[in-house]
């Protein structure tokens, strides 16, 4: 939406959604947006980006990171003046709080429900601008058009009659999300099932740095679904079954607030350790100290997510919680302008950008810090909207076999419509799911690698072989379903192939067999790319940019 | 076991709706939402809903549960099965498409009436505007509002009326006529005391029930009819009928109800008798009926009915015995 506005500011712009604007999974960020305003205690754009770099375990590039911590409070005041709904210190500026790994509390908030905020903010400027601002409510997106070098725009259909069309567009910005359901327990959203990120895969398009996914550590127990880091910030603490503040051992200077690696890692390894609660795979989230004004002031909506989730009141009960598959730090890669690149130097694609968890710029490194994605969906969603808008602006439609683009996606359908085999698509998403998370999780190792991405190239082959009971054109939610699983098939075995081959430990990603970090081998992204097959995975590295800060063991 | 009896309906097989029943077992722990999903998965493909963010905030799955409106995500299963049964239906007031989906693009409309962001003072300070902690807490509830629906499901005035914003658009409405930030609030609450706005809520409540936030859109609706009577926006009949009950209360502590319909008309004082001549003329000459004649021969029939009920308020209006205590409330609440 923020890409749609900036267009919108001198061209038309379509946003094409398979939900609503308004229920995208932004809305779900809870606990803030970071900038260095220094509202309640002095702070620069330095300091925020010497903690990004470091909580990414040096793998950010450091061009890109400085631009995007400068642009911060920019984008927060410009947010703030669009009627953004902000929770406001005694002064009355916007407040701000302490989140893991950042030294300061630079986290802008409204109560717990910061995404969904700053959502519907944007959604009601897209209200506003409706005369140059068209929607596709659920409409999904199959295909990226790319020939002759450039992209020319995408193929569509429309979930509510299943029609098939071409979308020609001068310039295409993704901002299509992540790929968290591919694992058992996450936080995402239904939607979040890599559709975006594939169909770059499936254009030629490398993707980066997929190995890198974040665990949350206050996944509430079972179901994934998100409680804040907000929680920790303020005060929280974590606790196993002999009721120890666990973080001790782990991160002794920022202890629950350490990032969210760390934090997870710390969590998994005492629940491996059989000090889960009950011997149970979950630990507790202790918020009973805080006292019930804060709390519903704060934390309203995480109190009654517990109460309606889990039948859990925070206010006098623990809350049991498990890592979370939480955020992709890969994706598309980009410059840091949003502008797609397709190579270690930097080769854009022309007419196509990307912005947001699907996007890999890469500020994050291999770690993300809480309060930097909203940060990111606002400040590149900015960038990539001015230059798509100055793209398009000169450029002209290109000619495209319409005909021909719409053939393969009805193919697709017809081959899903005559599949008429035995297998379930729902025992294939468990064992998917399941796989991904216990093989290719929190911990990773050259033989639970090896055996996730063998598993998931048989269920590839199941997957074939499954049967669509619903053929008709309205509403088919199963046949999207079933899309929607091809593409996280193909992820899951890109994330574990990408696992495999960094054979190092950093960030979000830690392999029980290369604990270390390992700078002389390693600091570079990864690329990863469709072989000429069509079926195998090819992999190419592209250099860190490093300016200001030099790779430093990283302690907490 | 339990049964979901499902409300299905698919116009590309069967033009009418009819129930489906399957039986499944929901494992503790899990939600409504969790249960459609096995539902689909194992048993039945073809079942169709909305769903997204399992959280309850982007309001895809609201759905009827037993004939009200919620959000399936946020519900325990085991808490909407009653006699080991739970019946499944799209949600109210808007078209069918296919099984538990229906179409919001009316309720889209609604939102869009409403002039539904903010319209602040051109100038834009360098850094953030100020906002005070208290100003913030005017619109914290309204705020929390998902878009999903359930009110606008179980609205009862929708029902009946089209032309009604409803509660999620008006909730949304009170997000800018209680903003400090917004230049445009007498505007606004002027817009909304039109028909089909503020004062045509029926005041049921029902909006509150349902709503799975603390968005609650009939306590918004009320701030803004209270913003609209401190701005003096009393020109029409809704504002009027309050104006005229609080009247009645505090000089004699009951409803004058001989009284009470014909005020709400603007029909009584010297003032009310100018302002409706004024702005009935000025209806006139725009060439639409003006709304005094539609107001006064709308009565007409309903006191005959009443006085065929012998329902007929007393003609000589009492006041209660305790009245100088009613009045000292008013009093007390003035100050």
């Amino acid at each position: 939406m923020r890409a749609a506005l900036e267009v919108s500011k001198e061209l038309d712009v379509a946003i094409l959604t398979k939900v609503y604007p308004s229920r995208s999974h932004s809305g779900a960020a809870q606990g803030g947006i970071a900038a260095s305003l220094a509202n309640s205690e002095d702070d620069s754009w330095e300091e925020h980006m010497f903690d990004t770099c470091k909580g990414g375990d040096y793998l950010n590039d450091q061009d890109a990171v400085e631009e995007y911590v400068k642009s911060a409070s920019r984008v927060i005041y410009e947010l703030e003046h669009m009627g953004c709904v902000f929770s406001r210190d005694k002064d009355g500026k916007i407040a701000q709080r302490a989140f893991g790994g950042h030294s300061k509390p630079r986290a802008c908030y409204s109560a717990d429900r910061t995404g969904h905020a700053i959502l519907h903010a944007l959604h009601e400027q897209l209200l506003k601008n409706a005369k140059s601002i068209k929607i596709y409510n659920e409409w999904y997106m199959h295909s990226l058009i790319v020939e002759e070098g450039r992209c020319k725009g995408v193929v569509v259909s429309d979930i509510r009659t299943g029609e098939v069309e071409v979308m020609q567009a001068k310039a295409v910005i993704f901002c299509t999300g992540g790929y968290g359901r591919v694992f058992k327990i996450t936080s995402n959203a239904f939607a979040g099932t890599a559709d975006g990120v594939i169909a770059a895969y499936r254009a030629g398009i490398p993707l980066q740095d997929t190995e890198f996914v974040q665990f949350h550590p206050s996944g509430l127990w079972r179901q994934g679904i998100l409680f804040s880091e907000a929680a920790r910030g303020e005060g929280g603490t974590l606790l196993n079954s002999k009721g120890e503040r666990f973080m001790e051992q782990y991160a002794p200077s920022r202890m629950e607030l350490a990032p969210r690696d760390i934090v997870a890692r710390a969590e998994q390894s005492e629940i491996d350790e059989g000090r889960g609660i009950d011997g149970k795979d979950y630990i507790h989230l202790d918020l009973t100290h805080l006292g019930e004004a804060r709390i519903m002031e704060r934390l309203p909506q995480i109190r009654q997510l517990g109460i309606d989730f889990i039948g859990v009141d925070c206010v006098n009960e623990k809350l049991p919680i498990q890592p979370t598959a939480h955020y992709s730090m890969g994706g598309i890669p980009t410059d840091m302008f949003g502008q797609v690149v397709i190579d270690d130097k930097g080769t854009p694609l022309t007419g196509f950008f990307a912005a947001g968890e699907c996007a890999c710029v890469s500020v994050h490194g291999a770690n993300r810090l809480g309060t930097n994605s909203l940060l990111e969906a606002v400040v590149f969603g900015e960038r990539s909207g001015r230059s798509a808008l100055e793209f398009a602006r000169e450029a002209e439609l290109q000619p495209l076999n319409e005909k021909h683009q719409k053939t393969k996606t009805l193919n697709l359908f017809e081959e899903i419509y005559q599949r008429d085999g035995t297998e379930s698509y729902n025992d294939i998403r468990n064992e998917m799911k399941e796989v991904m998370m216990s093989q290719c999780g929190v911990f990773r190792d050259e033989k639970r690698l090896k055996d996730c991405i063998s598993k998931i190239k048989s269920l590839q082959t199941r997957y074939k072989k499954g049967k669509i009971t619903d053929k008709g054109n309205l509403f088919n939610t199963e046949l999207y379903e079933i899309i929607e699983l091809g593409n996280m098939l193909k992820m899951g075995e890109i994330i574990a192939t990408g696992a495999l081959n960094r054979k190092e430990s950093r960030g979000g990603h830690f392999r029980k067999d290369f604990p270390e970090r390992d700078d002389t081998n390693f600091l570079k992204h990864s690329l990863l790319s469709e072989a000429d097959d069509g079926e195998g995975i090819q992999i190419n590295y592209k250099d860190v940019t490093i300016t200001r800060y030099k790779p430093a063991k990283r302690e907490y | 076991m339990a049964t979901f009896k499902i409300k299905r309906y698919n116009p590309e097989i069967q033009r009418e709706p009819y129930y489906e029943e399957f039986q499944y077992d929901p494992p503790e722990g899990t939600t409504l939402l969790d249960s459609l999903n096995e539902i689909k998965w194992t048993q039945d493909g073809t079942l169709s809903y909305r769903m997204s963010c399992r959280s309850a905030i982007c309001g895809s799955c609201a759905v009827k549960a037993n004939g009200h409106a919620i959000l399936a995500c946020q519900r325990q299963a085991e808490h909407v099965i009653k006699n080991d049964t739970v019946v499944l239906e799209p949600l109210g007031n808007m078209k069918p498409i296919k099984d538990l989906v229906v179409d919001f693009d009316p309720f889209w409309e609604k939102i869009n009436k409403v002039t539904p962001y903010l319209k602040p003072e051109e100038t834009k300070p360098e850094k953030e505007r100020h906002q005070s902690q208290a100003q913030f807490s005017i619109i914290d509830d309204s705020s929390t509002c998902i878009m999903c629906g359930a009110c606008y499901s179980d609205c009862n005035v929708l029902e009946v009326d089209d032309n009604f914003l409803g509660p999620a658009a008006l909730a949304k409405a009170q997000r800018f006529v209680g903003d400090s930030r917004d230049k445009d609030r007498k505007a606004r609450v002027e817009q909304l005391s039109e028909p089909g706005g503020i004062w045509d809520c029926t005041h049921c409540g029902e909006c509150v029930e349902r709503c799975p936030k603390p968005a609650e859109p009939f306590h918004r609706i009320k701030e803004i009819m209270t913003v609209a009577l401190e701005e003096g926006v009393h020109n029409n009949n809704g504002a009027r009928h309050a104006l005229s009950f609080t009247k009645s209360i505090k000089h004699s502590g009951r409803l004058n109800e001989n009284v009470l319909p014909v005020e709400s008309i603007g029909f009584l004082g010297v003032k009310g008798i100018v302002n409706l001549v004024q702005d009935n003329l000025k209806m006139l000459m725009q060439g639409k009926v003006p709304t005094v004649i539609k107001d006064v021969f709308g009565l007409i029939p309903v006191g005959l009915r009443m006085l065929k009920k012998g329902k007929i308020p007393p003609i000589i209006h009492h006041s209660v015995d305790d009245v100088d205590d009613v009045k000292r409330i008013f009093k007390e609440l003035k100050q």
